[in-house]
C-alpha cells in the first residue's frame, strides 16, 4: 500500500465476501429444490431464491471492483483517493441499497427481468450511488500525477458499466423489446465493459507480479479489449435469435459471438506468456494462483462453453435450457469472481501489513474452489444435454415427454450439483478465512 | 512489430465501427415493417399481463420466449399444449399448484387478472421466432396439430 486511502478497498472487499456467502446459501436453497427438497417453499420460493442469488452475484462482483478501483487508481494516478470519507459513504449507500433490493425479494417487491430484478425506484439508488462511486474515481484519475493506460481502460470499464445500467430502465410494452434492451445491459456487461474492467484489473496485476514492462503489457491490454468489443458487441446477436426479431441476427450474432472465444484466449496467452517473461518473481504466489487462474478458467468457462452454444444451430435446441446454467457458472467464476479474488490476493497483504503470501489453505481454496466449480459445471452440463435431447430431440422421433417428466429424469444430477456446490463452498470458506486472518488495514503498512 | 500507439487505435477503431453497426442493425430489425410481434395485437389486457408477469416475477422459476430460469413449464406456447382453462386455474389458486412435484406461488389471482395473462400468453404465442416456434414446446406442436 502506497497511499491511505487505498484502505477504503478493505471494506469493499469484505462487503464483497459477505454478499458472496449469502450468494452461496441461497444457491444451496435452488440446489436442493431442483433435487426434490423444497421445505422452504413457503418463504424463500424458487424465484425468490433465484432473484437474490443472481442479484448478489452482480453486486458483490461490482462490490469487488469498486474496490480493485479504490486500490488501483490512487496507486496509478500516484495520488491520495479524494474526499475519503464520501468512498465510505458509497459504501454503505451501497450495501444497504443491496439488502433493501434483497428483503424485497422475499415480499414480492421486484421487476420479473432476468438479472434486473431490482425495482425501478430502487434503480435510482443505484445510480446515484454509481454516480458518486465514478466522480471519485476519475477526479482522483484526473487530478493525479499520470494517468496510465492500465487506470483508463479500468475506469472506461466502470463508466461504460454505469452508462449501460441506462437501457436497462426504459420502460416498454412489448415483451419483445424488453428483453432486446435487457440484453444491452446484461450481454453488454459481462461480454463487453465488464471485461475491460477485468483487463484493467488483470494488467495492473501482472505489472505488479511479473515485473514486466508497463508498455509491453499495456499494448497488449488495447489489443485484447479491442477483440473484446470487436466481437462482443455485435456478438449481443446470440440473444436475438428466437425471441421475435429479425433473422440478420442468426448470421450477425453467430459470426461475431462464435468470435469471442478469440478475446479470451488472448488474455489467457497473454497472462501465461506475461508470467514466463517476466524476470521478478513477486513472492505473493496466491495472487499469481488467482490471476493466472482467472485468464485461463474465463477461456474455458467464458470462451469455450459459450461457444459451445452460441451458434444458432446448436442454440436452437439449447436456448432455455439447462445448458446455459452450465456456461454461466464457469464464466462469471473464472472471469469475475476469480479476478475479484485475483485482487483481493494481492492487496490484501500490501492493506494489512501481514504477510500471508502462500500456505496450505490458501492453496486450500484456490484448488478446493476451482475443482468443485468444474463438477458444478460439469452437473449442470450433463444435465443440460440430457434436457435437450429427452425435451426437445426425442420428439423429432416420435417419443414425447412433458417438462416436468424430464426434470424428474434428470432430478439426480442435482445431487451430484449439491455435493461439488458442498466442495465448492469448502474452498471459499478456506478463502474468507484466510481474508479474516490478515486483519484490518492500518495506516502501518504504508511502503515507505 | 505493433506499437502501443497502434494497438489503441485498433482498440478505438474496431468499437467505434462495430458499435455504429450494432446500432443500424438494432434500428433495421426494430423498424416497423420488419415487426414478428404482431405489435398492432398489443392491447391493454396484453400489457397488463406483462405487468403482472414482471411483478411477480414469473421469469424466476417458468421461461418465455426461451428466456428464465427453467425450474418450472417453458410458457411460449402455453396455451396450445394446456388451453386457457388450465392456465387460469393455476393463476386463481388460493393454494400452490403442485401437478407434478413442484410447487408453485399461490397467486390467488383475480378473474380478470388471469384474463389478462391469457390474454398475454395469447400474444406471445403468435410471435414469429424464427424456427424456435417449432422446437420450444414439441407438445404444443402435436396438440395444434390435432385440433
Amino acid at each position: 500500500m502506497k497511499y491511505k486511502s487505498q484502505k477504503v478497498a478493505y471494506w469493499f472487499f469484505a462487503l464483497s465476501l459477505l454478499l458472496l456467502v449469502l450468494q452461496i446459501v441461497y444457491g444451496f436453497v435452488m440446489g436442493f429444490a431442483r433435487a426434490g427438497f423444497d421445505p422452504l417453499h413457503e418463504f424463500i420460493p424458487f424465484n425468490t431464491a433465484r432473484a437474490v442469488h443472481t442479484n448478489l452475484l452482480v453486486v458483490w462482483l461490482l462490490s469487488g471492483f469498486m474496490g480493485a478501483a479504490y486500490y488501483i487508481i490512487p496507486e496509478e494516478a500516484q495520488r491520495e483517493l479524494v474526499h475519503v470519507k464520501l468512498a465510505y459513504v458509497q459504501l454503505i449507500s451501497l450495501a444497504v441499497v443491496g439488502v433493501i433490493a434483497v428483503i424485497g425479494f422475499h415480499f414480492n417487491i421486484w421487476e420479473g427481468r432476468k438479472f434486473l430484478e431490482i425495482p425501478r425506484g430502487l434503480d435510482y439508488l443505484v445510480v446515484v450511488n454509481v454516480l458518486l462511486f465514478l466522480y471519485l474515481i476519475l477526479v482522483t484519475l484526473f487530478k493525479g500525477k499520470r494517468q496510465t493506460t492500465t487506470a483508463l481502460v479500468l475506469s472506461m470499464g466502470l463508466l461504460f458499466a454505469a452508462l449501460l445500467y441506462l437501457p436497462g430502465m426504459i420502460p416498454f410494452d412489448s415483451q419483445v423489446l424488453d428483453s432486446f434492451f435487457r440484453w444491452w445491459v446484461v450481454h453488454l456487461w459481462v461480454e463487453g465493459v465488464w471485461e475491460l474492467i477485468m483487463g484493467g484489473i488483470l494488467s495492473f496485476l501482472l505489472i505488479k507480479l511479473t515485473g514486466v514492462d508497463r508498455e509491453v503489457i499495456e499494448k497488449w491490454l488495447y489489443v485484447i479489449v479491442g477483440l473484446t468489443f470487436l466481437s462482443g458487441v455485435l456478438g449481443t446477436g446470440h440473444h436475438y435469435y428466437y425471441i421475435g426479431v429479425n433473422k440478420i441476427w442468426l448470421i450477425v450474432g453467430g459470426i461475431f459471438s462464435a468470435l469471442e472465444p478469440l478475446a479470451f484466449l488472448a488474455m489467457a496467452l497473454f497472462a501465461v506468456n506475461m508470467y514466463r517473461k517476466g524476470e521478478k518473481k513477486h513472492p505473493n504466489k496466491l495472487a499469481l494462483y488467482w490471476t493466472l487462474g482467472a485468464s485461463i478458467v474465463s477461456f474455458v468457462g467464458a470462451g469455450l462453453l459459450g461457444f459451445a452454444h452460441t451458434l444458432p444451430q446448436t442454440n436452437l435446441y439449447t436456448h432455455g435450457t439447462l445448458v446455459t446454467a452450465m456456461h454461466g457458472h464457469l464464466a462469471f467464476w473464472g472471469a469475475y469472481a476469480m479476478i475479484v479474488f485475483a485482487i483481493i490476493s494481492y492487496s490484501l497483504p500490501n492493506l494489512t501489513g501481514r504477510k500471508l503470501y502462500d500456505g496450505v489453505r490458501g492453496r486450500m481454496a484456490f484448488w478446493v474452489s476451482n475443482i468443485g466449480m468444474i463438477g458444478m459445471t460439469v452437473a449442470f452440463g450433463v444435465a443440460g444435454v440430457a434436457q435437450v435431447y429427452l425435451e426437445r430431440i426425442l420428439p423429432e422421433k416420435g417419443i414425447e415427454m412433458s417438462f416436468m417428466e424430464v426434470q424428474n429424469e434428470i432430478q439426480v444430477h442435482f445431487v451430484i450439483l449439491l455435493l461439488c456446490a458442498t466442495m465448492f463452498t469448502v474452498g471459499i470458506t478456506a478463502f474468507v478465512i484466510d481474508f479474516v486472518k490478515h486483519g484490518r488495514p492500518t495506516d502501518e503498512a504504508i511502503e515507505k | 512489430m505493433l506499437s502501443k500507439k497502434q494497438a489503441r487505435n485498433f482498440f478505438l477503431g474496431g468499437t467505434l465501427v462495430t458499435f455504429l453497426v450494432f446500432i443500424g442493425l438494432t434500428i433495421f430489425s426494430l423498424s416497423s415493417a420488419n415487426d414478428q410481434t404482431n405489435e398492432e395485437n398489443l392491447t391493454a389486457e396484453v400489457v397488463r399481463g406483462k405487468e403482472l408477469w414482471e411483478k411477480n416475477n414469473c421469469m424466476g422459476c417458468h421461461s418465455l420466449l426461451g428466456e428464465g430460469a427453467y425450474y418450472a413449464p417453458e410458457l411460449t406456447k402455453v396455451l396450445d399444449r394446456r388451453g386457457a382453462g388450465y392456465v387460469k386455474a393455476a393463476l386463481m389458486s388460493p393454494v400452490p399448484w403442485q401437478p407434478s412435484g413442484r410447487k408453485m406461488v399461490a397467486y390467488n389471482m383475480s378473474d380478470q387478472e388471469a384474463n389478462d395473462m391469457v390474454a398475454f400468453f395469447e400474444w406471445i404465442g403468435e410471435i414469429d421466432l424464427n424456427g424456435f416456434e417449432r422446437i420450444v414446446s414439441p407438445l404444443a406442436k402435436r396438440k395444434a396439430a390435432n385440433n
